[in-house]
């Protein structure tokens, strides 16, 4: 298997310079094709090359549900039987697979330690010279030289984020080795944000971008990616801003994909989809960056987080383990702290969730998406100007409700620690100082019951609480907590400790993850289970109608050992599940006329004829 | 004003000295972006200086200022610069009893812009009773100037505001700018009886830092 796989990656001498731009489809299905562009509508445009997987299976994962050839996808096991599942399935395969060492060592490219690498079967290099190509045909000819090199190979190891990296020169080696870039653009072509370089520099390469997008658009198609070897590019319009990751993470494009719209809300949520579209729809070419001023630490921030933090990936919430006791007192304490129109309170340590308290009509119309609490999560790290004061802003939550703002109450109840970070959300923008008053109560009902000294010493756990060996690391995310439907999802997962307590080893291992995740979600071939012999560990994911799990053990685990570990393990999170999760999250009703200070603990629930009028105009 | 309700109860309650000698001024910073507006309110409050990321909405602070005759309770609203904030920012102005519009002395387009803020501004306060102070700031960066001091100053003589060159960063002039504020506010309340009842104790132990809570004010100390 390995031997196939090295040989075909050995023709990469192809060379395709003369490639028309609109790429050849005859030329695309075969090996010795460039670059893979995959579009929205296959059967409509001459573009028809999209070829996304030549090697549908490298075998070297025992892909339980699927292996080699197999075409039903979703068929193999039952969520109860998992071992069975695995011994049934591929036996054979999978006992080659699962020495730790010798089949999956990939020869060709150690950083990546993943013995299968299908993000990079697909295509051969010069992608570079097909992006010249377009380029050249563009009428862009003034980039031939640089500005391409953004799709050019160059894969190096992620880099940490440079200090100053908005002075970057966009045409040095070390700026178009960066593992990730993200771009977002107008419809006009005008740049809005890079993650790296100044986005005047780099207009002209986005106005490259543009001229893709609206070449494929003019087919009466879409453009959604465009494969190299080295390189992911994904575009994604959302409405007049086109979004375009260019990735050497070897993630999928689904993955990328959701990433980019992330990154759109976040612009969403400073400036609400009504504004935006708004404002192109008066002036085409607007310059956005006008309004996004001071505000590319937070898109900055939240790239970082997409890359450092698996919410992102799980589209999860991460809540910090907490005695459900302690988190019950916290909120009846935030229940307590009530004013017209306040509709969420949340409390948040160390970026997680201590917990969350709603309006009660506002549950049961909307439920507040974990990718909003990600936004707000995101603001409030990326802004240490909240250290200072009590802060006042308006904010919109793109998937509550795309083009109105609420207005957000921050203020840290810990100063100068900063770690505790209190959230109001209201619709009345006047409210600031009734809001600021119901912190004051909170306030009060943390010094009164010690509470902050019970959350400093909250902490994550680790792995090894678990009692189970070779288990190093998990992620768990269920899909409904008992008795607490339409839920925000949440997840739960143990400290990353050694072998992962490196910078460069946490992303390796979240490498990994990504890379379950995405052949777990792969559109064309979904997996239930799969069972991953990497080079330095053995991961093993699972999902069923209940949950979705990935776990990491040390590389010496036997196939049965890691099932057996498994179980052990659900059992253990059943066991924990009151402290892993916010079981209950308690409302309340902030009726225009209650005797607030006496309304607490489940008396604050009760009434629910009345409606906020706050909330109502919202819609 | 009912808006002020929740926040002013709160803090009198806690306050040993009532609020019937106490003044209240709602101060709203202004200004563009960059030119230094949550360092001076960081100054105002805390007398610190922090290099800060940019300002989102609004912060909110306060300072007590305490004047031979009056003791002045600063609630400061520091805006946030960035264009996307403007549609806002008369939120976070209105009823204002002084605003400093800010710009940084080196650096002549923030200079442009806070002659627009002083506009927007003029539309909304009545003369008289809002205090508007034009501050150049990041005095210490007068090797990069492009803003002169007579050029400000000029500004500030005929619109009829009170002028002061700046550093938050240093603090140069931070505290005098505040106390100077705290005069004229006081001079254009006059009416206000609380002022009447205002009593001296109050101040004689005003030389000790303020009390652990951030949010809670300390006093300036001065030497009137």
């Amino acid at each position: 298997m390995e031997k196939e796989h090295q040989e075909i990656e050995q023709p990469k001498a192809v060379r395709c310079c003369d490639l028309p731009s609109n790429c050849d489809a005859n030329q695309t299905g075969s090996v010795e094709v460039p670059a893979t562009i995959s579009q929205d509508n296959p059967d409509a445009g001459e573009l028809d090359c999209g070829i996304e997987d030549p090697f549908p299976c490298k075998g070297d994962d025992a892909a339980i549900t699927s292996t080699n050839g197999l075409s039903e996808p979703q068929g193999a096991e039952g969520e109860g039987a998992p071992a069975s599942a695995l011994s049934d399935g591929t036996a054979g395969e999978a006992d080659g697979l699962s020495k730790p060492e010798g089949a999956a060592a990939d020869e060709d490219d150690p950083p990546e330690n993943v013995s299968d690498s299908a993000s990079t079967d697909n295509t051969l290099e010069d992608s570079n010279e097909f992006m010249v190509t377009v380029l050249a045909r563009g009428g862009l000819e003034d980039q031939a030289d640089g500005t391409p090199s953004a799709l050019s190979e160059a894969g190096g190891p992620a880099q940490g984020p440079a200090p100053s990296h908005r002075d970057e020169d966009v045409t040095a080696e070390s700026w178009r080795r960066h593992r990730k870039h993200v771009f977002v653009l107008s419809e006009a072509g005008k740049p809005i944000y890079s993650r790296y370089g100044n986005e005047e520099a780099l207009s002209s390469t986005m106005g490259v971008m543009m001229a893709l997008v609206s070449f494929v658009q003019s087919g009466d198609n879409t453009i959604r990616s465009i494969y190299s070897d080295e390189h992911t590019v994904v575009f994604v319009q959302q409405g007049p801003l086109v979004l375009v990751s260019v990735s050497c993470s070897r993630q999928s494009e689904q993955q990328l994909r959701s990433e980019l719209l992330y990154v759109y809300r976040q612009i969403v949520s400073m400036l609400t989809q009504a504004s935006i579209t708004r404002i192109f729809e008066r002036k085409k070419n607007y310059d956005l960056r006008r309004l996004l001023a001071g505000s590319e630490k937070i898109l900055d921030g939240l790239l970082n987080l997409v890359d450092s933090d698996p919410s992102f990936l799980l589209s999860a919430v991460h809540c910090l383990p907490l005695a459900s006791s302690l988190r019950d007192s916290l909120s009846q304490i935030l229940q307590k702290a009530i004013t017209p129109n306040l509709v969420f309170s949340i409390l948040i340590a160390k970026n997680q969730l201590l917990t969350i308290v709603q309006e009660k009509t506002v549950i049961e119309d909307a439920r507040l998406e974990p990718a909003d609490l990600h936004l707000l999560l995101n603001l409030i790290g990326a802004s240490s100007a909240f250290q200072a004061g009590e802060i006042w802003t308006p904010i919109c939550l793109p998937l509550f409700n795309p083009d109105c703002y609420f207005y957000a109450y921050i203020s840290y109840l810990d100063p100068p620690e900063c770690t505790v970070c209190l959230l109001l959300l209201s619709t009345d923008k006047e409210a600031f100082y009734a809001v600021a008053e119901c912190k004051r109560k909170i306030d009060e009902g943390m010094r009164t019951q010690n509470a902050l000294r019970s959350i400093a010493r909250a902490q994550s756990y680790s792995a090894s609480q678990v009692g189970v060996s070779d288990l190093r690391h998990f992620m768990y995310k269920p899909f409904d907590v008992p008795d607490n439907h339409r839920q925000l999802t949440q997840f739960t997962s143990p400290e990353m400790e050694a072998p992962y307590s490196s910078e460069e080893e946490r992303m390796r291992l979240l490498d990994l993850y990504r890379y379950l995740h995405s052949r777990i979600h792969s559109s064309s071939r979904p997996l239930k289970l799969i069972y991953h012999v990497a080079e330095r560990e053995t991961l093993l994911a699972w999902v069923t109608s209940k949950f979705e799990l990935y776990t990491c053990f040390s590389p010496l685990v036997t196939k049965a050992s890691a099932i057996n570990a498994i179980t052990k393990l659900l059992r253990w999170i059943k066991k924990e599940e009151d402290r892993l999760f916010i079981r209950n999250p308690p409302k309340y009703s902030t009726t225009p006329n209650p005797s607030k200070s006496s309304r607490g603990g489940k008396g604050g629930s009760d009434r629910q004829d009345t409606t906020d009028n706050g909330f109502l105009s919202l819609l | 004003m009912a808006e002020r309700r929740g926040k002013g109860a709160g803090e009198a309650r806690s306050d040993p000295r009532g609020k019937s000698g106490m003044l209240r001024v709602k101060m709203v910073l202004l200004g563009s972006s960059g030119v230094g507006k949550s360092s001076l309110a960081l100054r105002f409050s805390k007398d610190d200086f922090k290099d800060s990321a940019p300002t989102v909405g609004c912060a909110y602070l306060t300072q007590l200022v305490c004047l031979h005759d009056a003791t002045l309770r600063f609630e400061i609203w520091d805006t946030a610069g960035q264009e996307k904030y403007h549609s806002v920012t008369p939120l976070y102005y209105r009823g204002a009893q002084a605003a400093l519009i800010v710009y940084d002395i080196s650096n002549r387009e923030s200079f442009m812009r806070a002659q627009l803020w002083l506009k927007e501004l003029e539309k909304q306060y009545v003369p008289g009773e809002t205090v508007v102070g034009l501050v150049a700031n990041k005095s210490d960066l007068s090797s990069s100037r492009q803003v002169s001091l007579q050029e400000g100053r000029s500004l500030a003589e005929n619109k009829g505001l009170l002028f002061m060159e700046t550093s938050a960063k240093s603090g140069n002039q931070v505290s005098e700018l505040l106390l100077d504020i705290a005069h004229r506010v006081k001079l254009s309340s006059r009416e206000d009886k609380g002022l009447a009842e205002w009593r001296e104790a109050d101040c004689v132990d005003m030389h000790r830092e303020g009390r652990p809570r951030p949010l809670s004010s300390c006093c300036l100390t001065i030497g009137l």
